[in-house]
């Protein structure tokens, strides 16, 4: 079977302390071609964890991870993966942290020129090709940076919060061009998010972590990101569910994040 | 005493012109937007160096210079009081056999570069005869006034008052421009009144100093011309740096990236790395000698450790967000050490290289003080032990600019190099 296939999952950190966090507990879940997930969890419930899994840059304590039909082990230009920042080389051009990816596979110069070009279009920033990433703004940096993954080409892309550093407008734009790249590329990503908003808006399926242990708490299948492509999103938001839907994840992080202030306040 | 009041006039010019630029010339001058924040003192970025502040700075420094050596650079009414130059006269009274005699002493003090004889004088009467001596300025002199009266000291004669103040050996009298101190052995000592300029032994003028650099850079010192003994000194620097960062980088990357280099060799980088490399030289001649050999591996072994400590924290100071985005989209660990690691690392790298040139000119003077044929460090131990201080202060500010100058190159290479560094 081709898509991605997490099979319980299970992370547990030992400490030098001779304590140990229990990060994940047999997460499950299964991920068709072309499918948006948006993760949302309370701070520390393992949603970074479990996209580290997946990346490679980790390796679970128990489970089984299967990328079409190959089980995975350590990173791969198969999974890309679109930091919150940082990730970009300053010692490079804004074409050469794009073209990055197909250098590394030898492609040819006149090849690889073509792919820059055309993404760097995509992506609106043709004319800051010769430009240092240092010398853009927020908003452009993280649009390199997804250009930079789109060039590679891989089957999944994977968001560790790709918009959490930028204003609110600028992510608003942001969102709109997630949707039409996935659209577009019909890639499989995850996207992690602390905005509900953003977690409605741009998941076909929607997966709330519960922490202590790192679990999946519900699982939901939405509308808007589909509805969201090519639209205004301010329109989808007033969409009859969205007011709802919002409301009720709100309340449910909400609920988990006071049961683990109420536990931390009596562990002290 | 001379220094309090150099200080107090330094303090003086300091304040004086911290006045009158800021509160006359700056409220005539345009504002740009820093000026424009309320909020200064705190704010570091509001202070930026006034560049007139360093102007005056640096002619204080000239002015100060030439006020206390007589420089001819300036107007005579600046120069601190300056020591007696002229005849001088005092008159001494002789005792023995219970009689007392007059004599007068007309003493010469003649600029260093006019030799003066002792003028002629009449003897006069009585048995303390006048006499008549020559000193040169900034000395003491003993006036032997015995040596031609009747009754010498020997014969019972003794000095008992000088200008009719009374004295006894060891007492000092205050004469007109000078002082005279009966000797313990009964002798008047005169001290000319020496003002309050430096004898140029001590600090030469600056244009000594300027026409004995015309001087070395013609005759050369020492049978090397000028430019070979700091082109030694440059080249030892360069020489010992370039070692010393050839094999320090490849440490100190291998420091950090490896378990096994990083354990083995992090005691001997902690251990090298606080001690000073001077604490090296004698260690080094033993071993080396004195000659080009010893002073270059001087210099390796001090740009050595700050080169591998300067790519060891360049290596691990690289955000782990990079390596793994460079290792999800396909990068071997060959090409993330080429595309990630290298370039990430150079901005500390310069660093480190800036530190170790500056160590390594220091250490080269140092080295080159205690041994060395020629090199900058040479030349000012050796014009030191010939007391040639105009040669001596002449070393030091060459071996300031050019350490200057290190650093500024260091730093546009840094530019031009590494463009991105603290832009992560
Ligand atoms: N390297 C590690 N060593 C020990 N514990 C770790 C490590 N990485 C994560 N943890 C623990 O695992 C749990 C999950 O961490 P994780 O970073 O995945 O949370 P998160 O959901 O991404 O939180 P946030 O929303 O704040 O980013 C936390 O309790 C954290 O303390
Ligand atoms: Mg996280």
């Amino acid at each position: 079977m081709s898509g991605l296939s997490l099979q319980d999952i299970s992370m547990r950190f030992d400490l030098p302390n001779g304590s140990a966090v229990q990060a994940l507990e047999n997460v499950s879940l299964d991920l068709k071609p072309g499918e948006l997930m948006s993760v949302l969890g309370p701070s520390g419930c393992g949603k970074t964890t479990l996209l580290n899994i997946v990346a490679g840059f980790l390796a679970q304590t128990s489970g089984k991870l299967v990328l079409n039909d190959h089980e995975i082990h350590g990173p791969d230009a198969e999974r890309g993966m679109v930091f919150q920042k940082g990730a970009l080389f300053e010692w490079m051009s804004v074409r050469d942290n794009v073209g990055f990816g197909p250098s590394m596979k030898g492609m040819p110069r006149g090849e690889k020129a073509k792919i820059v070009d055309h993404l760097l279009d995509v992506v609106g920033l043709q004319d800051f090709k010769e430009k240092a990433v240092y010398e853009l703004s927020g908003g452009m940096q993280q649009r390199v940076a997804l250009a930079r993954c789109l060039a590679n080409d891989p089957d999944v892309i994977l968001m560790d919060e790709p918009l959490g550093a930028l204003d609110a407008l600028t992510r608003e734009k942001m969102q709109s061009l997630v949707l039409k790249l996935w659209k577009e590329t019909g890639k499989t990503i995850i996207l992690i998010t602390h905005s509900v908003e953003e977690a409605l808006l741009l998941g076909e399926r929607l997966i709330v972590m519960a922490p202590r242990p790192g679990r999946i708490h519900k699982e939901y299948r939405l509308p808007f990101a589909e509805l969201g492509v090519g639209a205004d999103l301010r329109e989808v938001k007033k969409h009859p569910e969205f007011g709802p839907k919002r409301d009720e994840i709100l309340a449910m992080i909400w609920d988990m994040e006071e049961e683990i202030m109420g536990r931390t306040e009596e562990a002290s | 005493m001379t220094g309090l009041f150099v200080l107090f006039i330094y303090v003086g010019i300091f304040v004086g012109s911290f006045f009158v630029v800021t509160k006359v010339i700056d409220r005539a001058t345009a504002k740009d937007f820093t000026s424009l924040k309320t909020v200064t003192f705190g704010d570091e970025s509001a202070v930026r160096p006034n560049r007139i502040a360093g102007v005056l700075s640096i002619l204080t420094i000239f002015l100060i210079w030439g006020m206390f050596t007589g420089s001819s650079l300036l107007p005579k009414f600046l120069h601190a009081p300056g020591p007696f130059v002229g005849t001088l006269e005092f008159t001494y009274t002789a005792e023995a056999d219970g009689q007392r005699d007059d004599g007068t002493v007309t003493v010469v003090i003649y600029p260093r570069d006019s030799e003066t004889e002792a003028p002629e004088v009449d003897p006069g009467d009585g048995f303390a005869k006048n006499d008549s001596s020559a000193i040169a300025k900034w000395r003491t002199g003993l006036v032997r006034v015995d040596a031609n009266d009747e009754i010498k000291k020997k014969d019972g004669a003794e000095v008992v008052a000088i200008n009719g103040q009374p004295i006894a050996r060891g007492e000092t009298v205050k004469i007109e421009n000078g002082t005279v101190t009966l000797s313990d052995k009964g002798t008047p000592n005169l001290a000319p009144y020496r003002g309050w300029q430096m004898e140029p032994l001590y600090l030469p003028a600056p244009e000594t100093v300027w026409s004995r650099t015309l001087q070395v850079v013609s005759e050369g010192f020492r049978s090397f011309t000028l430019w070979e003994h700091l082109g030694y000194s440059l080249f030892r620097v360069i020489a010992g740096f370039l070692l010393g960062a050839l094999v320090g980088i490849p440490l100190g990357y291998a420091m950090g990236l490896s378990d096994w280099f990083r354990g083995w060799f992090d005691p001997i980088v902690e251990f090298m790395r606080p001690v000073p490399p001077l604490a090296l030289i004698p260690l080094v001649i033993i071993w080396f000698g004195i000659g080009e050999t010893g002073k270059i591996i001087l210099l390796f072994l001090a740009a050595l450790w700050i080169m591998a400590i300067a790519s060891r924290s360049g290596v691990s100071g690289v955000n782990i967000s990079k390596v793994h985005a460079a290792y999800s989209l396909g990068a071997s660990k060959w090409q993330i050490m080429r595309h990630v690691i290298v370039p990430n690392s150079l901005p500390e790298i310069f660093t480190g290289a800036r530190v170790a040139m500056g160590v390594c000119w220091g250490t080269v003077v140092a080295a080159e003080l205690v041994a060395a044929e020629q090199g900058a460090g040479m030349m000012i131990m050796v014009a030191s032990r010939f007391q040639n201080t105009d040669i001596v202060i002449l070393g030091i500010i060459l071996i300031g600019v050019i350490g200057f100058g290190i650093d500024m190159l260091m730093r546009w290479a840094e530019r031009l190099l590494v463009p991105w560094k603290g832009k992560a």
